[in-house]
């Protein structure tokens, strides 16, 4: 157990360290000028290479991954090209509270639709309800969340006003409701198919069959037996889900207007600014690995199989 | 059962039956029947023929040009014209025909979609039956790879290298294609695992065969059902994906109708001319379903057949 | 058999380890396979018994070079092949061939039994016509018809398939098929026509068998000489008259007794306590102390040796080596 957390957590710095590489050689080929982008346009041709130098740009590529590399062990991002006097992790500091509640949001729909429209599902498979969940299910999947977004927006706050425009404001669960829904639906579109599944593999399976037998109260096996089953695959897609969507979500945030990480970075790629780009790219990937890594180590707990194969 | 009696001259005879038996016809006749008594996958398989169909024969189904911006499209105020027996979807801010540009958008989504996951399936076929295969240090060093493309945010790292190499068709489809071969990857690989401790396997081993010859002759064919599979499930996700991207404003390059495009265009007017939205949303809608519901009844179809993969 | 005469196959001192983990940032090797030696001359057949896990499957994997073995030799015909490259071994490796244990996974269901027999053919380099006419031969040798050839192997019987396989490792014109488990998920009546096919052919072509199997009658039925194994090591090793009618080592006994007799006679009770050693975790000494009912002290400190007996036959025991020693000064230690 002890040896593969630690072969797991080495995995885990490698993934993190190629990540770094790739952000890196991601800045490199990024076109144009950053030095000239900092001096603005009317800038001497000396003033440029000035910022060139003060930026460490004119050293080799060698002595600037090294530097990058250090740099980033000491939790430092670097300073924004484009926002002047502003360091990238202030920056990232300030986006990531919105990303934070809207991908908390997202996942709280996911869970609270997925869920419970699998588990009725399949405890009805092929009645009205499954059919309605089912499809319902395959709409979601199928939907642009772009465009649900927009439908959202059209209908329940220009038409109805029922919900706040755009952008953020007081209280903010109010302001997010409508984005965090959209995030949320096709997760959990795809949750309920997944759990559906689960269970009705469980309720197949000879345990409950016995549970039955020796007389356990149905919403005594729901819970003791199905729900756990259920709740296993569900646990990696919540992780994942959780960890991408930390990394910014940039589609649902332009949409509603929230400044949060992904819009940072996009903003940050369209006006060069490299260590914001390589910031936000890294923010988002280490959010990514962290998130796997967590439901590895919560498998190993919930689940026995798991452990035992880990402890050999 | 030892029947022993036939003369080896029989089995000239006999080789005719192999030739036919290769090409059976067994697989296409079980499929025929799934898809008569299927309504929904009936219905599903004849709207991805119907799109692939319509975007091949764009000219022919189209009403009328989708870049030309007709003055009757304009009402005398500038707002586009509603649906109507000229321009049956309306027609855009441009005064251009909704209905041929979805036609003529069908054209570059189905072909993002298609080529994008056809050269996914390929990395990710190769990359996930090499490293499952071969195992060892081959196997770590290809499935970190694809740890870190997986862990790296995938749309930030699209929208970068477009800002790089300029949006252009080509570009959206390598776009996809890399953020899309890790998945494939990962399955080919946990499959190719088990197939190889298989005995005809071992046995191909034992009889002398060489490596690309196991996996070409006994691996990648036991894969098929997969990729096909998963292609179908990764076109509907490569649609959506263009979509995003062109909503964003850097996929396919303008004037060239592309479904995303449409909705991005149209959410601008929205509030004057909601088909501008809903005629792209809902043909999306009905496209990517068409091709998730082929994807699930290909999954149900493979899952039955006893030339399948056995897990 | 006289020195100037080189057996098929000659395995000396075979080991395979596999890497596992024991504890805390510990690892320790699972002994697999554990210094086996033996030797198989031209048309006999050597049959290998034991309980599940004790080894005898990775043998037979190791000998056709799907395990690596970790030390020791295999030598066919005289021609070391344990420490040859994969390429340079391909064509000594058709020599040994395999049957497996499970007729619907050993052939490929995407195949045509023509296409799954031809795979062995390939290698001889043959002209079409003569693929067709080999093939036809092939179906013949053991006895099937060869209308057969179209036909997918879910289209065939459990015994039917077992014949396709064996006509499969014929096709590489092998000196030794290596039978692992080959007939034991058929039928009783199935498996006595396969064991049969399997004695016509060697008959006629002078092959040799390993023959693996857990059911004693069959190997008493098919093998001239017969090993048990334990725990990745030869316990018992001799001609099958001698160690299945005669066992010397309390494990062969255990075994023996442990067949249900048709008779309904009830032979000796005896008792074996307990399950099989983890291989990851074997006890010192011999293997079986902590299930052996004639256990002496050196048992869990010495690992008995391999040592000829009274009737020809080799046994691993200190038990009975200390019998034999105050019986008779016959025998001594021979190395193996």
């Amino acid at each position: 157990m002890s040896r593969w957390l630690i072969r797991r957590t080495a995995q885990m710095f490698a993934v993190v360290w190629g990540v770094m590489t790739l952000a890196f050689i991601l800045a490199f080929i990024v076109p144009g000028d950053p030095a000239r982008m900092v001096a603005g346009p009317n800038a001497s041709p000396e003033a440029v290479a000035n910022i060139r130098h003060e930026l460490g740009l004119d050293q080799s590529l060698l002595t600037q991954y090294t530097h990058f590399i250090e740099r980033l062990m000491h939790g430092n991002l670097g300073i924004s090209f484009a926002l002047q006097n502003q360091t990238v992790g202030s920056a990232i500091w300030r986006a990531l509270p919105f990303t934070a509640a809207l991908a908390i949001g997202g996942v709280l729909w996911e869970v609270v639709l997925g869920i419970p429209f699998g588990i009725i599902s399949a405890y009805r498979p092929k009645s009205i309800f499954d059919r309605f969940s089912t499809f319902s299910a395959l709409f979601g999947l199928s939907t642009p969340p772009f465009w649900l977004g927009l439908m959202l927006l059209y209908f329940l706050a220009f038409k109805l006003s029922i919900f706040p425009l755009n952008g953020v404001g007081h209280p903010l669960i109010w302001y997010l409701i409508l984005p965090s829904f959209t995030l949320g639906v096709g997760g959990a579109a795809f949750y309920s198919r997944i759990v559906r599944t689960t269970v009705l593999n469980v309720l197949q399976s000879p345990f409950i069959e016995f549970a039955q037998l020796k007389g356990m109260p149905a919403s005594l096996i729901l819970r003791r037996h199905v729900i756990r089953h259920a709740l296993m695959p569900i646990v990696t897609m919540i992780g994942m889900d959780l960890g991408y969507f930390l990394g910014g979500v940039l589609i649902t945030e332009s949409i509603f207007g929230i400044p949060g990480i992904g819009q940072l970075a996009f903003k940050s790629i369209s006006t060069l600014d490299v260590p914001m780009i390589t910031g936000t790219v890294l923010v988002a990937s280490v959010f990514m690995v962290l998130m796997n890594f967590i439901v590895d180590v919560l498998y190993t707990f919930i689940d026995p199989r798991v452990r035992l194969q880990r402890n050999n | 059962m030892s029947k022993n009696d036939k003369p080896i001259s029989d089995f000239k005879n006999s080789f005719e039956e192999i030739e036919s038996a290769l090409e059976s016809t067994n697989f296409r006749s079980r499929a025929w029947g799934s898809l008569k008594a299927d309504k929904v996958a009936f219905a599903s398989v004849a709207v991805v023929i119907f799109l692939i169909l319509v975007a091949i024969f764009a000219p022919f189904f189209a009403p009328k040009d989708p870049l030309f911006q007709y003055i009757d499209g304009l009402s005398d105020v500038g707002a586009p014209q509603g649906l109507g027996r000229h321009f049956l979807l309306g027609a855009d801010q441009s005064g251009r025909d909704v209905l041929s540009r979805l036609i003529y958008g069908a054209r570059v989504s189905l072909t993002v979609g298609i080529v994008a996951t056809a050269l996914a399936s390929f990395i990710g076929v190769m990359i996930g039956a090499v490293s499952g295969y071969l195992g060892g240090w081959v196997e770590s060093f290809l499935m970190r790879l694809t740890d870190i493309v997986l862990a790296f945010p995938i749309l930030l790292f699209c929208i970068a290298l477009i800002a790089v190499t300029g949006p252009s068709t080509k570009n959206v489809v390598l776009v996809i294609a890399f953020a899309y071969w890790t998945y494939l990857a990962r399955i080919i690989r946990s499959q190719v695992l088990s197939l190889k401790e298989r005995e005809f396997v071992i046995a191909a081993r034992s009889l002398g065969l060489t490596t690309p010859q196991i996996i070409r002759r006994h691996i990648i064919p036991h894969l098929i059902p997969t990729i096909i599979v998963y292609s179908t499930l990764g076109v509907a996700t490569s649609i959506l994906i263009e979509a995003s991207l062109s909503f964003l404003g850097i996929g396919v390059p303008l004037p060239q109708a592309s479904w995303g495009e449409m909705i991005s265009e149209g959410q601008k007017y929205f509030q004057t001319a909601p088909w501008l939205l809903v005629a792209p949303g809902v043909t999306m809608i009905i496209a990517v379903l068409a091709f998730n519901l082929m994807g699930d009844w290909l999954t149900d179809l493979f899952d039955t057949s006893a030339m399948g993969v056995k897990r | 058999m006289t020195m100037n005469q080189i057996p098929l196959v000659e395995v000396t001192d075979l080991k395979v380890y596999f890497k596992g983990s024991a504890g805390i940032l510990k690892s320790r090797d699972i002994k697999a396979v554990d210094g086996v030696s033996f030797t198989i001359s031209k048309g006999e057949t050597l049959g290998i018994a034991g309980e599940s896990g004790s080894g005898k499957s990775t043998l037979a994997r190791s000998l056709i070079g799907i395990n690596k073995p970790t030390s020791g030799s295999i030598a066919i015909n005289g021609t070391q092949i344990s420490s040859f490259k994969n390429s340079a071994l391909r064509p000594i490796r058709k020599k040994l061939q395999m049957v497996f244990q499970d007729p619907y996974d050993s052939l490929d269901p995407r195949f045509t039994i023509f296409e799954s027999i031809s795979e062995g053919l390939q290698i001889r380099n043959l002209a079409k016509s003569e693929i067709k006419d080999e093939i036809a031969n092939l179906l013949q040798t053991v006895k099937l018809p060869v209308s057969l050839a179209s036909r997918y192997p879910k289209e065939l019987s459990g015994g039917q398939r077992q014949r396709v396989a064996i006509a499969r490792a014929l096709a590489t014109k092998p000196d030794l098929i290596i039978c692992d488990e080959a007939v034991a998920a058929l039928d009783v009546s199935v498996r006595a026509q396969i064991l049969n096919l399997l004695q016509d052919i060697q008959q006629e072509s002078g092959i040799s068998y390993l023959f693996i199997s857990h059911d004693l009658s069959t190997l008493r039925y098919i093998s001239k000489n017969v090993a048990i194994m334990y725990a990745g090591k030869i316990v018992e090793i001799g001609s099958s008259d001698n160690v299945l009618t005669h066992p010397q080592h309390p494990y062969t006994k255990a075994l023996i007794s442990a067949v249900p007799n048709i008779s309904g006679k009830r032979g000796t009770k005896i008792k074996s306590v307990g399950e099989p050693p983890d291989p990851a975790n074997l006890p010192g000494g011999c293997a079986f102390n902590v299930r052996c009912h004639d256990v002496l002290p050196q048992c869990s400190i010495e690992t008995p040796k391999l040592l000829l007996n009274l009737n020809d036959s080799k046994v691993a025991c200190h038990a009975t080596a200390n019998n034999r020693n105050s019986d008779s000064s016959k025998g001594g230690e021979l190395h193996v």
